[in-house]
């Protein structure tokens, strides 16, 4: 818990690193001062893409201790505004999954490199980011925990996949290799409270340590309050369960 | 990305960004999550040129029954023109 006679120190730029195919894409890297040992976090951006929330989000992570970096997933859109950006994604139907998870990958890896960070690397996400948090976690090794939030379309119906999404993330559930938390609404429609029931019965069928926390009175993105989703007491309930699970995990 | 439920139209006309005028060559309608308009999604339509960047865009976000009431209100105004002889088959060269 952070006290008023504490030293606090934060440094934050833009980065390059390798993501997927060898691209050499941009990220936000936050990251406490000292010599550490710290423990590292990979941030799934937001449908909304690589914006000012989440800047600000890993700014949150890494002046709580936590090495942060959130690659640019939209980086091979171009340029502009985030919401410029975003907008062409939505337009061409996101980004494959493959592409996300190995940028994912990438960012895990640059991280584990570093001389300050403790060997333990968990990845956070919200929104769509919550669903590429869960496929990055489920679809490589060296995760070691997974936050999900709000992650619509981890369950999908067959008629849903196609080349860019090709197989629904419930689907590789077995193959999770580290303990998940998720944050839900139950006014979400996206995922939906039954939703959520399957992806739970799915974790349970697989022996997975799992902890799912349902907010009622919230939907969908009740952290952003930069909208109108944004609930207060559910989201400080949720960031105080974001930050004991990682303590647990990343310590 | 919650929704995937975009559909894309190539079109001709104009629209007015944060740099002037300029040509649009498509227009991208989804209905997903909003960027401000206060609903957890909304029917939204990206007015674009794709060969000028991400930037190139003219945005709106509606409730659905703002998006119904824009459809029908725009196919009355084009019935009403086409019915007074106003319309045209290529944009005139003035």
């Amino acid at each position: 818990m952070y006290t008023t006679d504490m030293y606090e120190g934060v440094i934050a730029e833009t980065v390059v690193m390798p993501g997927a195919n060898g691209d050499m894409i941009n990220a936000y890297f936050a990251r406490p001062l000292g010599p550490g040992p710290h423990p590292a976090l990979a941030l799934a951006h937001h449908m909304p893409g690589w914006d000012e929330w989440y800047r600000e989000t890993a700014f949150k992570f890494a002046s709580r201790g936590y090495v942060t970096l959130m690659p640019n997933l939209y980086f091979r859109a171009g340029h502009g505004t985030p919401e410029d950006v975003a907008a062409k994604v939505r337009a061409e139907g996101g980004v494959p999954d493959d592409q996300a998870v190995d940028d994912l990958a990438g960012a895990m890896k640059y991280l584990r490199a570093l001389p300050y960070v403790n060997g333990k690397v968990g990845i956070f996400g919200t929104c769509s980011g919550g669903r590429h948090a869960y496929l990055a976690a489920c679809r490589v090794k060296g995760f070691d925990a997974v936050v999900d939030c709000w992650g619509g379309r981890v369950v999908m119906p067959t008629e849903a996949l196609n080349e860019k999404t090709p197989v629904a993330p419930i689907d590789y559930t077995k193959d999770l290799s580290c303990p998940i938390l998720g944050l839900f609404g139950n006014d979400d429609t996206s995922p939906s409270p039954e939703q959520v029931d399957q992806h739970e019965a799915e974790l349970k069928k697989h022996g997975k340590e799992y902890e799912f926390h349902r907010y009622d009175r919230a939907g969908h993105g009740f952290f952003y309050y930069i909208y109108s989703s944004y609930r207060k007491d559910q989201a400080l309930d949720g960031w105080k369960k974001v930050f004991a699970f990682l303590e647990k995990h990343l310590s | 990305m919650c929704t995937m439920i975009v559909e894309k139209v190539k079109i001709e006309g104009s629209g007015k960004g944060t740099n002037g005028w300029f040509k649009l060559d498509g227009a991208n309608v989804s209905y997903d999550h909003p960027f401000d308009a206060p609903f957890e999604h909304a029917l939204n339509i990206d007015f674009v040129n794709a060969s000028q960047g991400p930037s190139a865009r003219v945005a709106v976000e509606l409730s659905e029954s703002a998006a119904r009431d824009l459809v029908k209100t725009i196919l009355a105004v084009l019935d009403r023109a086409e019915a007074e002889g106003h319309l045209e088959s290529r944009p005139a060269n003035l």
